[in-house]
């Protein structure tokens, strides 16, 4: 299959100061990629090498078939084609919202740049703002009117640069689900970064996690989630808790609380110490379960409640029950381990108990 | 933009073309003299003589700068002044030719012309004593040293050092008085002022005339303007020195630059200013008197009295003008 | 992963953006040489050591000189940054009655010469003016009056003409500064003033500091003005050295550490400012206004009426009456010569030396290397010079290149071409260019400066390529700021002296060199007639520059809030 992008070894930094170091990465047309990680981890610099504002010091970046950054050698950002968001969005202060849009737009008559614009703001939702200027806008109008004007010369990547971190939380979603949506109806592939894994969820169709400058798995996020590649990214996507054991046969681990048994055989020798991967919806409070563990902290969710579990031999697990459920922070209580699909990560040596 | 950068290209061009442009018709003067001083006998020359004549006014010192870094190159002709210590100067540096001329022997008297005819004055400006009429009484002014006395405490209004006027006026003092007395002459004055120093002669006529003190030194044609202006003004000119040295007399005068392109025609037109039909002219448009000593000088002028002005050549005041600064500077005249 | 750099197309080598920032680095180091050269033939004087002229002003004056000096810029950098500060924030964020007329009218005095407002203050005030006359006549002799040829009439003449240059540039930056982070200080717990203290004027601290820069360099640079209060400074001694004491040498070494000084402080201040950053703050509106009332409201009218008046409407006053004295004799057909002479140099000068200081301020931004960050620091020192100094700094260094150029004619055997450059239109532009280029690059520098990043970057990725992020980013948003670079430029060229007097070609008499005939023969008011149109010509721009400036923040004003 084609690859609208490739991403070979790539190395960035400054100074003595590696930010990048060797990350690949292959895209295709149309797909709906993300770079997620905590602050400082690289995504922002790998978005801006693709878009060319970032000399590489080494590895390759391949566009469209053509190289475009390489050591000592970048293509410009205009000459690249790519469409980018940024941040802060970046809107011309001096230009009006519908000549914002239209900036990108080469060679066209009048009249079809004001097409144009207009059935952009119409698919971002701001039909008749095209007059307005750029600071008469809210937050969340600038960043719709930011993505029209990336999307206005129609190209095949859109380069996302934590698109909703200046926006609140309900927006932030509402506003993720409708880029998809105009992405996907426009068959525009994007690579977007943020830290907030339910924009990357929501977004992703692929997600590559970074860690210290380096992509640590790079996966959908159905399999981010159920099938995490090491302890890093099991730890960073979704909610959950370690606790150790160790294997008995290659489905079921020893551990505090009992024997437990997945659908998933792992091939290291019996005896092997393990650490198990808990999601709160794997572990049940029970009144009848002989593990006890104490409640050390509860969160109201509406309809679920997520609870915090001391265990007797230290650690912690997370609990999310339905809220008709409800028990008091500090009470004692039965836990039941139901996970049919065991993520186990191989430890070293054998836990110390705290 | 395109207008002004084609006009940039065009002004460009005609001014880079000047020079080719420039015949032996053309006579160049850098003047320290200012341009409606100067305009009108130029104007009339060339009326009558079809040379042209084209000039730029500065002061002396950059205008003597400039003539000296363009050494051979420069267009200059001429290079006309406003006193006889920049003439000195201009002279000491070699920046003027020796010029052999009878006509201007004869007009200029050797006092107001360079000992070795590098340059020649023009007109004679007269620097003197002003005084208010009502506040100073017959018979208490003598002479300039005369102000230094006690009986001018407070009473003096002086411009500042930093004029060449007074800077002439001290390097003669020096010249006739030697440095030691001339000194207490100008701590003298330092101590009678009334006020600081002016920054100019007319400001000190001012204040005179307004009762802040009662005398001061300016040059007469200051005193002609503002006599003109306001002819009830309570002022008066005192000639003082009458029975010595006389009153300080500086010149504005020009002399032939050592590159001179047109050298010849350059002599014709001083040798022109020089005559009874231009000085009359050169010292009336200004209210001076006459350099040359057959013309007469304008009823106003005259009107002033006559006078007897200091006959030690003006060169003097060149050759003792940066003495004269120091001198000033260690009296605490500012 | 199939692919490998053979697939590479040939002829994508396009490097262009980043290298071809490479000409922009030539380009600085070529004004910076424009500006050195003339500098070095000044620091040349130390060639030949004038050991009487110093040990003469050791010994007499120079202690005194330099501790006028520090008074004077002292008093002038007070008076400038509590003027021009005050002022742009009681304009920006208050509202009082006549602020829109203040707003535009507090620039004015900008286009008034220095020594005509020195001048008219030493006619009006002194003993013998009119005001100490009346009084003299109504209450007897023995009412005190503050002299004015003192200290504090110098410092107050030169606050008045100079606050503009901080007004001006504290203005722009109050206003793109925008209330947010204004706002955010005030949520924050400042109180109004220590929010004004704490964070819009460190924000607006660059554009501040050019203003005060530049009025601390005229300062310096000034000979008319306190000439005409007789106020001995440091340039006192430099004119001392050349036209008294015939020494053009120790006249350039004095000349030379009055630089020296300049470009320590000039550095100094670089250095305190250190890495901070004051780009705009992201997404917020124009300042809203404070309403003023009752007495806060009429002591501001007050104050900026005063102002206006003193640096302002009585020169002009003065200039009239005096040029309607004179107008008849001296209106002539030659009059129009001038005005064009003054207009063309003028308009041809700002237009060069904004595009200099354009280059400058940019290669600043987008080069951070030490070449280019000393080569801007020497391109913008010739205003620190005393203007005659520089002058001839200019003046010999074309008249060297003339001399050079004819002995390689005469070599050749082609004859020699007398004067190439010297006494040519180009000389003359060249010498606005390296006397003004700090002027423009102030404001130029400032408003760049709140140019955030992504801007640019958001164009280039919308396929923009350099010349064109430039055409339709960065000059519209700079516009402002370019136009009062220009303006400042344009006026100051207009009011120009020496530079004029000393290059200008034959015929070639502007405005300033009949002001400069009239007054240095003490007939002020002949002068006052090429004053009064100097003032009128500079006034032009800066309504031109107010009006569209007015416009641009009532469209602001007028906007509903964002939904």
């Amino acid at each position: 299959m084609e690859h609208l992008l490739e991403i070979t070894d790539l190395c960035c930094g400054y100074d003595n100061h590696t930010v990048v170091d060797g990350l690949s990465l292959h895209m295709q047309p149309g797909m709906l990629c993300c770079l997620l990680g905590s602050s400082g981890c690289g995504k922002t610099t790998v978005l801006r090498a693709i878009a060319g504002f970032e000399p590489i010091r080494g590895g390759s970046i391949v566009l469209n078939d053509t190289l475009v950054s390489a050591p000592g050698h970048t293509v410009a950002p205009e000459k690249r084609g790519l469409g980018m968001v940024f941040q802060d969005y970046a809107l011309f202060p001096h230009l009006s919202i519908s000549d914002n849009i239209t900036f990108g737009l080469r060679g066209s008559t009048k009249k079809q740049k004001r097409d144009a614009s207009d059935s952009l703001l119409e698919l971002v939702g701001l039909a008749g703002y095209g007059n307005r200027f750029p600071h008469e806008l809210s937050g969340g109008q600038q960043q719709r009117v930011a993505l029209a004007r990336a999307l206005a010369p129609e190209p095949k990547l859109l380069l996302l640069d934590e698109p909703f971190s200046n926006l609140d939380v309900e927006l932030r979603e509402r506003l993720a689900a409708d880029v998809r949506d105009i992405l996907k109806a426009r068959e525009t592939a994007a690579i977007f970064v943020t830290h907030d894994q339910h924009e990357a969820f929501v977004m992703g169709e692929r997600i590559a996690v970074m860690n210290e400058g380096r992509i640590l798995q790079w996966d959908t996020p159905f399999n981010l989630y159920h099938e995490p590649a090491n302890r890093y990214v099991a730890d960073f996507i979704g909610q959950g808790r370690f606790i150790s054991g160790f294997l008995v046969t290659p489905d079921t681990v020893d551990t505090p609380l009992g024997m437990i048994r997945g659908n998933r055989a792992y091939t290291w020798p019996s005896g092997s110490w393990v650490e198990i991967l808990l999601r709160p919806d794997d572990v049940l409070l029970s009144e009848r379960s002989g593990y006890r563990c104490t409640i050390s902290d509860r969160a109201f969710r509406g309809a679920e409640t997520l609870y915090t579990l001391r265990l007797p031999e230290g650690g912690e697990l997370l609990s999310l029950m339905p809220s008709h459920h409800d028990f008091p922070v500090g009470m004692e209580i039965g836990v039941v381990i139901e996970a049919d699909h065991l993520i186990l990560f191989r430890a070293d040596r054998a836990p110390t108990s705290s | 933009m395109n207008t002004l950068l084609r006009s940039l290209a065009l002004s460009l061009v005609v001014t880079l073309a000047t020079p080719v442009v420039l015949a032996g018709d053309t006579i160049t003067v850098y003047s320290a003299r200012k341009e409606h001083l100067i305009k009108p006998l130029f104007d009339a020359y060339s009326k009558h003589t079809g040379i042209t004549i084209r000039y730029i006014t500065d002061k002396a010192g950059p205008l003597l700068a400039r003539l000296k870094a363009e050494g051979a190159n420069t267009p200059a002709d001429i290079l006309m002044t406003v006193d006889a210590g920049n003439l000195w100067q201009a002279a000491n540096q070699g920046a003027f030719a020796v010029v052999d001329s009878q006509t201007l022997e004869e007009n200029i008297p050797s006092h107001l012309q360079d000992p070795d005819n590098r340059w020649f004055g023009l007109s004679v400006r007269a620097r003197t004593i002003v005084y208010n009429t009502e506040r100073v009484k017959d018979g208490e002014l003598n002479s300039y040293e005369d102000l230094a006395s006690p009986n001018w405490k407070e009473r003096l209004c002086l411009r500042t050092s930093k004029k060449v006027y007074n800077q002439s006026l001290v390097a003669m003092m020096m010249a006739r008085l030697g440095e030691e007395k001339t000194e207490q002459v100008v701590r003298g004055w330092v101590s009678n002022l009334a006020t600081p120093p002016f920054s100019n002669d007319t400001k000190v006529m001012e204040a005179i005339a307004a009762g802040q003190c009662d005398a001061g030194i300016v040059n007469t044609y200051y005193f002609g303007r503002l006599l003109k202006k306001n002819p009830d003004i309570k002022l008066a000119l005192f000639w003082p020195n009458q029975n010595d040295g006389g009153v300080h007399v500086n010149i504005s005068g020009a002399g032939i630059t050592r590159h001179a392109k047109n050298p010849e025609a350059a002599v014709k037109l001083l040798e022109w200013l020089s005559t009874p039909e231009a000085q009359e002219m050169f010292a009336g448009l200004n209210m001076e008197y006459p350099a040359n000593p057959a013309v007469k000088t304008s009823p106003m002028v005259a009107a002033w009295g006559k006078f007897k002005g200091d006959s030690i050549n003006v060169a003097e005041a060149g050759k003792r003008q940066a003495e004269a600064v120091m001198l000033m500077d260690r009296a605490g005249y500012r | 992963m199939t692919r490998t750099t053979n697939s590479v197309l040939p002829g994508t080598r396009t490097d262009g953006w980043r290298l071809g920032l490479q000409p922009i680095q030539l380009a600085t180091l070529a004004l910076a040489a424009m500006v050195a050269l003339p500098l070095l033939v000044v620091f040349s004087g130390w060639l030949q050591p004038e050991n009487t002229v110093w040990q003469h002003l050791v010994e007499t004056v120079l202690t005194d000189l330099v501790l006028n000096t520090m008074v004077l810029l002292t008093g002038v950098a007070s008076g400038v940054l509590v003027l021009g500060v005050g002022l742009a924030w009681l304009t920006t964020m208050c509202e009082f009655p006549g602020r829109r007329l203040f707003d535009w009218a507090l620039m004015l005095p900008l286009a008034i010469p220095a020594y005509v407002l020195a001048f008219v203050a030493i006619g009006l005030f002194d003993y013998s003016g009119p005001v100490q006359t009346l009084m003299r006549n109504s209450f007897g002799n023995s009412l005190w009056f503050p002299p004015i040829r003192s200290t504090g009439g110098v410092i107050s003449v030169m606050v008045l003409v100079l606050y503009p240059y901080v007004y001006m540039l504290a203005r722009s930056a109050f206003i793109t500064q925008g209330h947010g982070t204004l706002e955010a200080a005030r949520v924050l717990g400042l109180g109004p003033w220590s929010a004004f203290f704490r964070v819009a004027l460190p924000m607006a601290r660059p554009a501040i500091v050019a203003g005060i820069s530049l009025a601390l360099m005229e300062t310096l640079a000034d000979f008319g003005t306190v000439a005409v209060f007789n106020y001995d400074t440091f340039t006192t001694a430099i004119y001392k050295a050349w036209f008294g004491l015939f020494n053009l040498q120790a006249a350039s070494q004095l000349a030379s550490l009055l630089l020296l000084f300049v470009a320590l402080a000039l550095f100094g201040e670089r250095h305190l400012r250190g890495r901070a950053r004051y780009h705009e703050g992201t997404r917020s509106g124009p300042p809203r206004r404070h309403q003023l009332s009752g007495a806060a409201a009429a002591l501001s009218t007050f104050a900026a009426g005063g102002v206006f008046t003193l640096a302002f409407l009585l020169p002009v006053i003065q200039l009239v009456s005096w040029a309607w004295e004179v107008i008849a004799v001296d209106l002539d057909s030659r009059y129009i010569g001038l005005l064009w002479h003054t207009l063309i140099l003028g308009a041809i000068a700002a237009l060069l030396t904004v595009t200099g200081a354009l280059v400058l301020a940019f290669a600043r931004r987008l080069r951070g290397d030490r070449l280019t960050g000393s080569a801007v620091g020497v391109a913008t020192l010739g205003y620190a010079l005393p203007g005659s100094v520089l002058a001839v700094g200019i003046m010999l260094t074309f008249t060297g290149i003339d001399n050079f150029i004819n002995g390689v004619a005469r070599l050749l055997g082609q004859g020699s071409p007398g004067q190439v450059l010297g006494g040519t239109v180009v000389a003359l532009l060249i010498a606005y260019l390296v006397r003004f280029l700090a002027v423009a690059f102030g404001p130029i520098e400032s408003a760049l400066s709140r140019i955030r990043h992504s801007l640019p970057e958001a164009a280039h990725s919308l396929g923009a390529g350099g010349g064109e992020v430039l055409r339709r980013i960065y000059l519209p948003l700079l516009r402002p700021g370019l136009l009062t670079a220009a303006l400042l430029v344009l006026v100051d060229v207009m009011k120009e002296m020496p530079a004029t007097l000393l290059l200008r070609p034959f015929g070639w008499d502007t405005l300033a060199v009949r002001i400069y005939e009239m007054t240095s023969e003490g007939e002020w008011e002949r002068a006052a007639l090429p004053g009064i149109t100097l003032v009128l010509v500079g006034l032009l721009p800066v309504i031109i520059l107010v009006r569209r400036s007015a416009r641009r923040t009532e469209r602001n004003d007028n906007d509903s809030e964002p939904s």
